[in-house]
C-alpha cells in the first residue's frame, strides 16, 4: 500500500502534463460569443447612407447573411476589405455591414474611396448594437441563418485562408439545413 | 502565420493604452453607489486585454462596458441583473468571480475537500504503529550531547 | 564579433554543463575517486562561460549595439544606461539568460561552501545542477538566443524598452526572483542526491537547510519588491491581482515555507524525510511550472513575455524529464524504513505537520484557480475566468488556520508536549489577541468590523507567541531577568520571520478594508477631501525627462490645515514607443500612503484626478522585510558556518561524534537506520 502511494505524487503529474501539453494547441485569447444560437439582438439605428432611414432585424433579409463590424479607425478593417469585395460576389450569402463607433462623414467617404462592398451599413454611432452583440473589436463577422439566428461569430479579419477554414463549412451546413426544411 | 500576425494587429489596437490606468469621472448619487460601481468594475473582466479588469484597463471596449455599468446602475438595475447583461453579451468569461454550477463544483468545493483529505492524513500518519526497538541508553556524556544539540532550534 | 563571442562562451558553457552532469556520475558509481573531484573544477568552467556570455549581452546593451536583435528590440540610444544594463532581462531571451546564469550561480555557490559535506554527495548535487543547467542552456541555443543578428539591415535605432520597465522596480525584481527561484534547484538537487544514495536522514537535512532559506529569501524579497513595484508603478494602487504569473511565484513560496520547516523537524527528530524530499522535488517543480506558464502562452497575462508554444512544448519536455524523472526515483527509492521517532498528538511534530499541510493545500488552491480555465478549456467546455474574488474567498479562510497553528508550533515542546504547559503559556495570549481583535476597528475606524477583527486578532496572536517563546528562552534562571545572548541566531531568525507575517497580515486586512478611492473632475484651485486628507489641484507643469516628455500635476495635500506632501503625479509620452504612461505621485508614510494619479486632461484646464488612502499598506512589504532578515539570521546560524581550523576541527569532530550517536544506534529515538 505504500508503495502505491509514493506513486501518487507521479501520476498526478503526468496527468497535469497531459492539461498543459493540450493547453498548448488551445487559443486563451479566443472568445466564443455568448449569442450562438440567439437571434439577432433588436435595435432601431440608421442606415449609413440614408440618415432617414431606420432599420431593424426584419431589415437583413437573405438566406444567409453575414454582418461585418467595421470602422474608419480599424487598420486591420482596411487589409480585410478586398476580401470581402470577393465576399460580396458570393450568391450564396448576403454581406451587411455595422459601421462601429464612427463618425458618418468620414466612414462615407471611406467607402467612396475604397468601394461599398455591403448591401447597407448600419450606423451604430454608439456602439449599442456593438455592446448588445458582445463586440470587442474590429473587425469582426457574424453569421446569420435564414431564421435570423447568430451561428458564428468571427473576430479578425477575413481573407482567403480564414474563410476557407472558418466560414465554408459553415454555409454547405446551413445550406444542407434548408434544404432540409429545418 | 499571417492570421497570428492579424490577430496580434488587432489585440495590439485595443490593449496599446493598457499601461496607464484609467480615471472615469463619473459623479454617483450616494455612497453605496460609488462602492457598487467600483466593485463590480473589478468583478468584471476586460473580454480583450491580457487579464485584466474593467477598472483597470484603458482598452476602449473596457471604457465603454465601465459607462455601461454606470448607466445601469444609474436605472435603478441590481447588482444580479448588471452581471448577467454582461454574461449574456461576453459569457461568462467576463466573470472574475465564476458561478457556481457543474462545472465548477470541482473549483469551488476543491479547496475544502483538500482540508479534508489534508485531515484524514495528519491522523493517518499520527496514528501509525512505529517500528521502536528497545532504546539503548545513552552515557550521561552523550545525554548532555544529546541534550545541547535538541536545545540547539 | 563580440556577440558571437558571448554566444561561443554560452556554448562552451554547455559543454561544461554536460561535463558536470555525467563524468562525476561516472566517478560516483565507479568508485572514481579522480572523476569526483573534477565536479568543482567543472562548476567554476560553467559559471565562467555563463557570466561572460551575460556580460557581453550586457555589453552590447551598453553599446547600443543594434545589429543584435534583442538589444534592437529593447534598447535605444536615449535609453538611460542603468536601464540599458537591466534591459538585458527585459525579454524572454534575456531573461532566460539572466535564469542560466543564476543556475550557475548557485551551483559554483554550491561548490564553494559544501566543505562540510562528503565528497560524492556534493559530486551528486553538482551533477543534478548540471543537469538541469543542460536543459535550460539548450533551451537557450537552440529557441531563445539573445545573440542572434539582424542582419543586413542593421537599426540606426532600438525599439526602446517597454516604459512599463523603464523603472528601479525592474533593476531588482527580476533578479531577485530568479535566484529565489532557482536557488529551489539545491534543494531538489541535495534530494535527489539523497534518493540516489538511499541517505536522507538527519544530516542531509542539516545540510540541505540554509541552501533551501537561502533560495526562500530571495524569493521572499523578489515577490515583496514586484508587489510593491506594481502599486506605485501601475496607478491602479492594486498590490496583488491573483494573475497567473504571480501565483507562479507565490507556489513555489508557499512549498518553500512549507520545506524549511520541514527541514528543521528533519534535521532535529529524523522524522518526516520522505515528506521533506518530496517538497523539496515539489517545490523546484512549481519553479519549472511556472517558467512555463509564463513563457509558453498557455494562460493569458499581463506579464507574459512574447508567447510563444513552440517554446513552451520545449518547457514541457524539460519539466517532463525533470519532474517526472526525479518523481520516478522517488516513488522507486524513497525510504522503506517508516517512522521511527513517535511524536505524541500534542507536539511540535504535529504542529509542523498540520502546517505543512495546510501550506500544501494553500498551493494546490492556488494551482487550481490558475490553471481551472485552461483545465475547462482543454475539456472542450468553453471559457471561464478565476481570478481574485475567487481567490480571495478560498485562500483567505485557508491562511487563517495556518496562522491559528502559528500560535502552537513555537511554543510547543518535541516529541511531547508537557501536560498543561501549552494551556498556561497560550491562555492569556487568546484572551488578549480576542479582545484586542474586537476592540481595533472599533477604536481605528469607530465601528464593528469583524473581518478586520479577525485579521487583528490573528497578526497579535501570531506576534505575541514568537515574542513569548523568545522571551522564555533568554530567561535567566529565576530572578527574571533575561540574556538574550542565549538565543541562537535560528531562534532570533525565526522571530523576526514569524513577526514578518504578522505585519503582512496587519498590512493586508487594514489596507483592504479602509482604504478609499476617489475619481474626480478637478479645476486649478480646486480641492477634494479624502479620508481626512485636503488634496488641492495647482495646475499642470510640462517637464522633460531623458526619452519621455510629461505633464506633471502639481498637488498639495493637507491635513487639518497644514501642509503635508507637493504631488506631482506624471502623464508621459515616450518618445520612441509612443505609449502613453502615467507615473503616480506618492506620499509614503508608514502608517499610510496617499497616491494621486492623473487622468485624461478635460477641457479648460480641468482635469481627471484619482486619489488613494491606502492605510498601513507599506506594512505588507515591510513584513516581508521581516521574514527575509529572519530567514537570513536562521541561514548564519553558528551551527552551518565554518570557523577557524583549531575550532572548525573540534567542532567537526564532536558534531560527528554526536550525530553517529543520534544515527548509527538503532534503535534510540530520532535514529534512522
Amino acid at each position: 500500500m505504500n508503495k502505491l502511494i509514493r506513486f501518487i505524487p507521479l501520476i498526478l503529474f503526468i496527468a497535469l502534463g497531459v492539461v498543459l501539453y493540450r493547453g498548448l494547441s488551445l487559443n486563451p485569447q479566443a472568445l466564443p460569443s455568448a449569442l450562438i444560437g440567439k437571434k439577432m439582438p433588436e435595435y432601431q439605428l440608421t442606415q449609413l447612407k440614408d440618415e432617414s432611414r431606420v432599420l431593424t432585424p426584419a431589415d437583413l433579409k437573405g438566406k444567409i447573411v453575414l454582418i461585418n463590424v467595421w470602422a474608419t479607425w480599424c487598420p486591420t478593417c482596411k487589409y480585410e476589405h478586398p476580401y470581402l469585395l470577393d465576399v460580396a460576389k458570393d450568391p450564396r450569402v448576403v454581406l451587411y455591414g455595422l459601421n462601429y463607433k464612427d463618425e458618418r462623414a468620414a466612414a462615407l467617404e471611406w467607402l467612396t474611396h475604397y468601394k461599398d462592398p455591403y448591401v447597407y451599413s448600419i450606423f451604430d454611432e454608439a456602439g449599442t448594437l456593438g455592446l448588445d452583440l458582445g463586440v470587442y473589436g474590429a473587425p469582426e463577422t457574424f453569421v446569420l441563418d435564414h431564421h435570423g439566428v447568430i451561428r458564428k461569430r468571427f473576430a479578425g479579419a477575413i481573407d482567403t485562408r480564414v474563410w476557407q477554414r472558418e466560414f465554408l463549412p459553415l454555409i454547405t451546413e446551413l445550406e444542407a439545413e434548408r434544404a432540409k426544411g429545418i | 502565420m499571417l492570421r497570428k500576425l492579424v490577430l496580434i494587429f488587432v489585440s495590439l489596437w485595443f490593449c496599446s493604452l493598457a499601461v496607464a490606468s484609467p480615471v472615469d469621472t463619473y459623479v454617483f448619487e450616494d455612497e453605496v453607489t460609488k462602492v457598487r460601481f467600483q466593485a463590480l468594475t473589478k468583478e468584471l473582466r476586460c473580454p480583450k486585454c491580457q487579464n485584466q479588469n474593467l477598472a483597470d484597463s484603458n482598452s476602449p471596449i473596457a471604457a465603454d462596458l465601465r459607462r455601461e455599468v454606470y448607466n445601469l446602475l444609474d436605472e435603478g438595475k441590481t447588482d444580479t441583473e448588471i452581471v448577467d447583461f454582461m454574461v449574456n453579451r461576453y459569457g461568462e468569461f467576463v466573470l472574475y468571480r465564476p458561478k457556481v454550477n457543474s462545472l465548477t463544483y470541482v473549483l469551488w468545493f476543491g479547496p475544502a475537500v483538500l482540508i479534508l483529505i489534508g485531515v484524514l492524513v495528519v491522523v493517518f500518519i499520527l496514528r501509525r504503529k512505529p517500528q521502536v526497538k528497545e532504546s539503548q541508553a545513552l552515557s550521561s556524556e552523550q545525554k548532555s550531547q544529546l541534550n545541547d544539540i535538541l536545545k540547539d532550534k | 564579433m563580440i556577440p558571437e563571442l558571448g554566444h561561443f562562451a554560452l556554448i562552451i558553457g554547455l559543454a561544461f554543463a554536460v561535463c558536470l552532469s555525467v563524468i562525476p556520475m561516472i566517478g560516483v558509481l565507479g568508485g572514481n575517486q579522480r572523476l569526483i573531484t573534477y565536479a568543482k573544477p567543472l562548476t567554476f568552467g560553467m559559471f565562467a562561460f555563463t557570466a561572460i556570455s551575460i556580460l557581453i549581452l550586457a555589453y552590447c546593451f551598453v553599446v547600443d549595439d543594434f545589429s543584435v536583435k534583442y538589444v534592437a528590440s529593447h534598447s535605444n540610444t536615449h535609453l538611460p544606461y542603468y536601464f540599458k544594463i537591466s534591459a538585458v532581462w527585459g525579454g524572454h531571451e534575456g531573461s532566460l539568460l539572466l535564469w542560466v546564469f543564476s543556475l550557475t550561480a548557485w551551483t559554483m555557490a554550491v561548490a564553494k561552501y559544501s566543505r562540510g559535506i562528503d565528497e560524492a554527495f556534493v559530486a551528486r548535487v553538482l551533477a543534478v545542477m548540471g543537469m538541469i543547467a543542460v536543459g535550460f542552456i539548450a533551451f537557450t541555443l537552440l529557441t531563445s538566443n539573445p545573440f542572434d543578428r539582424l542582419w543586413p539591415n542593421v537599426p540606426m535605432e532600438g525599439r526602446d524598452l517597454n516604459p512599463l520597465l523603464q523603472d528601479v522596480g525592474l533593476i531588482i525584481h527580476p533578479p531577485l526572483l530568479y535566484m529565489g527561484y532557482v536557488g529551489f534547484s539545491v534543494a531538489f538537487a541535495f534530494a535527489i542526491a539523497a534518493l540516489m544514495c538511499g541517505k536522507m536522514d538527519a544530516a542531509w537535512a542539516r545540510w540541505s537547510r540554509p541552501w533551501t532559506v537561502g533560495a526562500w529569501v530571495f524569493l521572499t524579497l523578489g515577490i515583496a519588491v514586484g508587489s510593491w513595484w506594481a502599486y506605485y508603478e501601475l496607478g491602479w494602487g492594486g498590490w496583488w491581482f491573483w494573475d497567473p504569473v504571480e501565483n507562479a511565484s507565490f507556489m513555489p513560496w508557499l512549498i518553500g515555507t512549507a520545506l524549511i520547516h520541514s527541514l528543521a523537524v528533519t534535521e532535529k527528530r529524523g522524522t518526516f524525510r520522505n515528506w521533506t524530499v518530496l517538497l523539496a522535488i515539489f517545490a523546484f517543480s512549481l519553479s519549472l511550472l511556472g517558467t512555463f506558464l509564463v513563457r509558453s502562452g498557455v494562460l493569458t497575462s499581463v506579464h507574459s513575455f512574447a508567447a510563444d508554444p513552440s517554446r513552451g512544448a520545449f518547457i514541457l519536455f524539460l519539466l517532463a524529464i525533470a519532474v517526472g524523472g526525479s518523481l520516478t526515483l522517488y516513488a522507486f527509492r524513497a525510504s522503506n524504513v517508516t517512522t521511527f521517532s513517535r511524536f505524541a498528538l500534542y507536539s511540535r511534530e504535529t504542529a509542523l505537520l498540520v502546517a505543512n499541510i495546510i501550506l500544501v493545500v494553500a498551493t494546490v488552491t492556488v494551482m487550481l484557480g490558475t490553471l481551472y480555465p485552461l483545465l475547462i478549456d482543454a475539456l472542450g467546455m468553453g471559457k471561464i475566468s478565476v481570478g481574485p474574488p475567487y481567490f480571495n474567498a478560498v485562500f483567505v479562510p485557508i491562511m487563517s488556520l495556518l496562522f491559528i497553528f502559528m500560535g502552537i508550533g513555537p511554543l510547543i515542546r518535541w516529541k511531547k508536549a508537557k501536560k498543561g504547559e501549552l494551556g498556561k503559556h497560550l491562555s492569556l495570549i487568546s484572551v488578549v489577541s480576542i479582545v484586542f481583535g474586537l476592540a481595533f476597528p472599533f477604536v481605528y475606524h469607530g465601528e464593528l468590523n469583524l473581518l478586520v477583527s479577525m485579521g487583528m486578532a490573528l497578526a497579535f496572536w501570531v506576534a505575541a507567541v514568537v515574542i513569548k517563546e523568545m522571551l522564555l528562552q533568554a530567561k535567566v534562571g529565576n530572578n527574571k531577568g533575561f540574556d538574550f545572548s542565549r538565543l541562537s541566531m535560528s531562534q532570533v531568525g525565526m522571530t523576526l520571520a514569524h513577526m514578518g507575517i504578522a505585519i503582512t497580515i496587519v498590512g493586508v486586512t487594514l489596507v483592504s478594508s479602509y482604504e478609499n478611492e476617489v475619481n474626480i473632475k478637478m479645476a486649478v484651485n480646486e480641492t477634494v477631501n479624502v479620508s481626512g486628507y485636503d488634496i488641492e489641484f495647482a495646475g499642470i507643469k510640462r517637464v522633460e525627462g531623458p526619452n519621455y516628455s510629461a505633464e506633471q500635476g502639481q498637488l498639495n495635500v493637507y491635513k487639518d490645515g497644514d501642509f503635508v506632501a507637493l504631488l506631482k503625479p506624471e502623464r508621459r509620452a515616450y518618445r520612441v514607443q509612443t505609449m502613453g504612461m502615467t507615473e503616480a505621485g506618492i506620499d509614503p508614510g508608514l502608517f499610510r500612503d496617499v497616491y494621486v494619479a492623473l487622468g485624461d486632461p478635460l477641457g479648460g484646464g480641468a482635469w481627471a484626478v484619482r486619489v488613494h488612502y491606502k492605510p498601513f499598506v507599506r506594512w505588507i512589504w515591510l513584513g516581508a522585510i521581516f521574514m527575509s532578515l529572519g530567514g537570513l539570521l536562521a541561514m548564519l546560524d553558528k551551527r552551518y558556518r565554518r570557523r577557524k581550523k583549531a575550532k572548525e576541527a573540534e567542532k567537526v569532530k564532536s558534531e560527528n561524534a554526536s550525530e553517529a550517536s543520534i544515527e548509527l544506534q538503532p534503535g534510540t529515538p530520532g535514529v534512522s537506520s
